[in-house]
């Protein structure tokens, strides 16, 4: 199986303090890998790293086997990674249908925008969208008038819409009811049928539902260790970050 | 039920486009041949003064109500426009003469900046261009740095500052702080300040800034107008999403430059003169105030704002010149704490039902929009209803 | 040699002019994050302070007038804090977390303080006071009342025109007596003196340093080491910080954040005020000082970065002593003496005015913010751009 995402030694640093620490990671084409791990792990900045909004300091990340040092974020976005954010943003001024249109967007430069519109297929891929996330009837209402779940199932749409090969999803169940958090977890995992996905969570009953792959855990900017999540849950090292010291 | 909504918002749709097209045909009615014909040729020339600077103000708004792009250095282009028009003016002479300030500085050459406007073709493309390729540059250099926000703000504010400083300071080029003379020059062979010539430019005033409304509509419509929303509203999100912002904000800065530079050209002929101090701070920021009292993100709020600071300038400094001021310095604090959205949102969002309610009619939403707008309560409804 | 001691002291010394006009705005906007568009006002009203405690100690004699401008930064100081206590309270608390509606308010509020010290004159200042005792006062009054919150609107609505028609009513009644309209300040503007001691200057090295300058530049000092010693080393100091990293965090701790970002600016508005009061002992003060200094100064925040005192030093000085370099020609000169080429030597006589000498230092400003685009010390991490 060919990986889609390699990342080597990869270390990121603040003035002096190291957000990640030289981590080691990769992705296999159509995997669905969960990302968990204390606050401070450093999981939002690995994410950061990948879409380009931070550079690393050491180390590369490969996406397709193509190194991203300096590539602008909306370039990386353009060769197929998508992101979505810890808090769900939407534009909150547009309709959901303008929300999905706007990333549906073929060819996103300036002029071909100002004079293009919307082709029939792309209006058809934005339709079957707001059936799949299930806001077939909330179309032409303002963003910000959804609810929290309905805005995160949203995003996750615009996602889609934006037709990425590698999905990355910061705690995509943040703030959810239970049924909300079940719908989420069934999206993702049928989105996984067709892209990879990186997802990061703290919430390990969503954790439970999603992870039919491998997990990964983060502790202090470094791998902490890698496995199925039965695996995983009865690992000392990982018990000891979440619990503390455990008692000898 | 979908299909049935859809044929409904579009109905509606239609029905606003056709008030709208009224309205600007009533309005060019009587601002274009009413008015003319009724009053006095000097106050002609003020309100055709007022209409220029809603041109500026419609520029304004695209890229601060729609763009969230506060520039407080507008003066710049509308001062290039200005001048571009001005210096066309100024070459009416026959061959060979220079224009009369040379001699003061011993200039005896045209300098090569003057050679362009004698035509008057390239003259007006100049006054159009050039303010939208300096507006265009300026915002290229702050914009790919991601310098955004109060930021971007306060550099525009200094380019406009420099600017001033350069114009006020090249006597031999455009005669530094005296400025130029357009009132006693010709324009096809006739004096400018003459009652034909002053009548044409405010029909000329009038067309544009009904053609540079049609031109912001349009711009702030489609996907274009929603993606300005968008990099307004969350600029990350938009570049996650794999548009570059950048490239969309300085062409709508550099589309507000040349707008500000036709409105500059208009308001510089129905003055009579133009000078550095066009690029002062005061009058750049007070751009801004008029979009913002007419209601920003709204187009027809800025020609409306503009209309009624500046006729309550021309009333106060009249009468009161000491209260001026005040007053204005008032309007600044009261539109920004009391009325963020302007007239217009005022009246869109409260007033509108405000004085429906006083005329007794129904008020058209008695609770939360996300209830009553939800189409799936709606229908629910409907079946309640019916049982 | 000497020339470029004298061009690096004259340098200096507009640095440190731009320095102390620019500290104020750095901690206000640095810790707060308010663009303070009045903050060249606020200068303007120390300097106007500083000319009216001149005035009271002239009638003293000698000795003590000699010490008037010791006596004037204090006075500047609280005045201007004063000035900024009410501009915070009154109208920027309304708009944290929208600087550009909060630059805009600001402006108005620069150009009604333009326009106070032209026409200020009693009438208008026991207006001002009769309209302030009929509305706060009835507010206050009003205030006991169960209702109060459901009234509020209605009430505000009610008191303000009625307030505002009685002040009124009382300027057209009095506005006769002669007594009480004369402007105190007038539109022209007004000269500090400076003391006998602050005149002339000492020769080093075959050149002229003038002790206005050399006072200006141990104030600045002095006002960078009071702010650097408050901010570090007090117990406020460290609440004003707090609050700039986590403001939410630092009110459930008990910091009372509404008196912190009163203090804060309250700080900036006073330290403008010594500005205005070093200031004029340049030149002579009028209605729109503030506005020669505006600009610069949040040039100079631009340049040295957000929040970072060390930022605004280097920035103030780097900035000060270019344009000194530039705007006298000096750089011209001293390139003519290397032989330079002619195109070069001519590029920089071009720019040897002071007014063309800030089109330089702009367009190296702008080349400075390509390379380091959040100024000299930018913030970093995660919390640094959202």
């Amino acid at each position: 199986m060919s990986k889609i995402l390699e990342i080597e030694d990869l270390t990121v640093s603040f003035d002096g303090f190291k957000a990640l620490n030289n981590l080691n990671f990769s992705l296999d084409a159509g995997e669905l890998r969960v990302i968990i791990g204390p606050n401070g792990a450093g999981k939002t900045t690995f994410l950061d790293v990948i879409t380009g909004k931070v550079q690393p300091t050491k180390g590369r990340v490969l996406f397709k086997g193509k190194n991203l040092k300096k590539i602008p974020e909306y370039k990386i976005a353009r060769m197929g990674i998508g992101r979505k954010f810890q808090t769900p943003r939407v534009y909150l001024n547009l309709t959901v249908r303008e929300n999905l249109d706007l990333v549906c967007n073929r060819n996103k430069n300036v002029f071909p925008t100002l004079f293009g519109h919307a082709n029939n297929s792309e209006k058809r891929t934005v339709g079957g969208l707001l059936e799949t996330i299930g806001l077939d009837s909330k179309a032409n209402l303002q963003a910000n008038l959804l609810s929290h779940g309905e805005k995160q199932r949203l995003e996750i749409g615009m996602l889609v819409a934006q037709s990425p090969d590698l999905l990355l999803v910061d705690e995509p169940a943040a703030g959810l009811t239970d049924e909300e958090t079940e719908n989420v977890g069934a999206l993702l995992l049928s989105l996984a049928q067709s892209h990879s996905i990186v997802a990061i969570e703290h919430d390990m009953e969503f954790v439970r539902q999603i992870a039919t792959d491998k997990v990964t855990v983060l502790h202090q900017g470094a791998l902490l260790c890698e496995g199925k999540m039965d695996q995983v849950q009865n690992d000392p090292r990982v018990i000891e970050v979440y619990l503390g010291e455990t008692p000898e | 039920m979908n299909n049935e909504t859809g044929i409904a918002i579009k109905k509606k749709q239609q029905r606003n486009k056709l008030i709208e097209t009224g309205t600007i045909i009533a309005l060019v009615i009587i601002f274009a041949v009413i008015l003319p014909a009724v009053i006095p040729a000097f106050r002609l020339r003020l309100i055709g003064r007022f209409l220029s600077l809603a041109i500026v103000a419609l520029g304004i708004d695209l890229i601060w109500g729609y763009t969230g792009l506060l520039s407080l250095g507008h003066g710049i282009f509308f001062a290039l426009g200005g001048y571009a028009l001005a210096m066309h003016l100024n070459l009416q002479l026959p061959e060979g003469q220079l224009p009369e300030f040379f001699t003061l500085y011993g200039v005896e050459e045209l300098p090569w900046v003057w050679q362009p406007f004698y035509s008057f073709p390239l003259t007006i493309l100049a006054l159009i261009i050039i303010p939208g390729i300096v507006a265009g540059l300026i915002g290229y250099l702050v914009f790919r740095n991601r310098i955004k926000g109060v930021y971007f703000s306060i550099l525009t504010q200094a380019a406009l500052l420099v600017f001033f400083n350069f114009f006020n300071g090249q006597q031999e080029i455009i005669n530094g702080t005296n400025g130029l003379k357009t009132d006693t020059e010709r324009i096809f062979g006739v004096l400018v300040s003459s009652p034909g010539v002053q009548r044409a430019f405010y029909i000329v005033t009038v067309i544009s800034l009904i053609l540079i409304y049609l031109l912001c509509r349009w711009l702030t419509s489609g996907r274009f107008g929603r993606l300005l929303k968008a990099i307004r509203d969350d600029e990350t999100r938009v570049r996650f999403s794999g548009y570059d912002p950048t490239g969309y904000k300085v062409l709508v800065f550099a589309i507000s430059g040349a707008i500000a530079g036709i409105a500059g050209a208009l308001y510089t002929v129905q003055t009579g003169i133009i000078t550095p101090s066009i690029m002062q701070v005061a009058f750049s920021i007070e751009m801004v105030i008029w979009v913002a009292v007419g209601g920003r993100g709204t187009l027809i709020g800025a020609i409306i704002g503009t209309m009624l600071v500046r006729l309550a300038q021309t009333f106060l400094s009249e009468s009161f010149p000491e209260i001026w001021l005040f007053f204005q310095g008032a309007l600044f604090l009261i539109v920004v704490t009391v009325l963020p959205d302007g007239i217009v949102g005022w009246w869109t969002s409260y007033g509108w039902h405000k004085s429906r309610s006083l005329l007794g009619l129904q008020p058209k939403l008695a609770t939360y929009p996300s209830l009553v707008e939800d189409p799936e309560l709606q229908q629910e409804r409907e079946t309640i209803a019916k049982k | 040699m000497s020339t470029l001691i004298e061009g690096l002291f004259n340098g200096i010394s507009i640095g440190s002019v731009l320095l102390i006009a620019a500290l104020g705005l750095a901690i206000v906007f640095g810790l707060m994050g308010v663009i303070n568009l009045a903050h060249g006002e606020l200068m303007m009203l120390g300097a106007y302070a500083t000319f009216v405690v001149q005035n009271v100690f002239k009638p003293l004699g000698e000795p003590w007038f000699s010490f008037y401008i010791i006596a004037a930064i204090p006075v500047a100081f609280i005045v201007s804090a004063i000035f900024g206590l009410i501009l915070e309270r009154g109208a920027i608390r309304f708009l944290y977390g929208r600087p550009l509606e909060t630059l805009l308010a600001t402006w108005g509020v620069s150009l009604i303080l333009q326009q106070f010290v032209r026409s200020v004159n009693w009438l208008l200042i026991i207006c001002l006071g009769i309209f302030c005792l009929l509305f706060f006062g009835g507010m206050q009054l009003l205030k006991s009342r169960a209702d109060w919150e459901s009234m509020r609107t209605k009430i505000v609505s009610l008191l303000l025109p009625l307030a505002a028609g009685v002040a009124i009513a009382f300027y057209f009644l009095l506005s006769q007596n002669s007594a009480l309209t004369n402007a105190w300040f007038s539109a022209r503007n007004v000269d500090v003196t400076a003391p006998a001691w602050l005149r002339g200057g000492v020769e080093v090295l075959g050149f002229q340093m003038p002790y206005a300058r050399l006072f200006i530049i141990a104030l600045t000092i002095l006002c960078l080491m009071g702010v650097y010693w408050f901010l570090q080393r007090s117990a406020w100091g460290l609440r004003i910080r707090s609050v700039t990293q986590n403001r939410t965090m630092s009110s459930c701790l008990g910091i009372p954040t509404a008196k912190v970002d009163a203090l804060t600016f309250a700080l900036g508005s006073g330290l403008a005020g010594i500005a205005g009061c070093a200031v004029s002992l340049l030149g002579s003060v009028g209605p729109n000082t503030g506005q020669n200094y505006i600009i610069d100064t949040f040039m100079v925040v631009v340049v040295g970065g957000v929040g970072n005192l060390l930022g605004a030093v280097i920035a103030a000085l780097g900035i000060g002593i270019l344009n000194y370099l530039i705007g006298s020609g000096t750089l011209a000169l001293f390139l003519t003496t290397i032989s330079a080429p002619q195109s070069m030597i001519d590029f920089f006589l071009f720019f040897a005015t002071s007014s063309m000498a800030k089109v330089m230092v702009f367009a190296l400003i702008i080349i400075f913010l390509q390379i380091k685009p959040a100024g000299l010390f930018p913030q970093k991490g995660r919390t640094a751009e959202l």
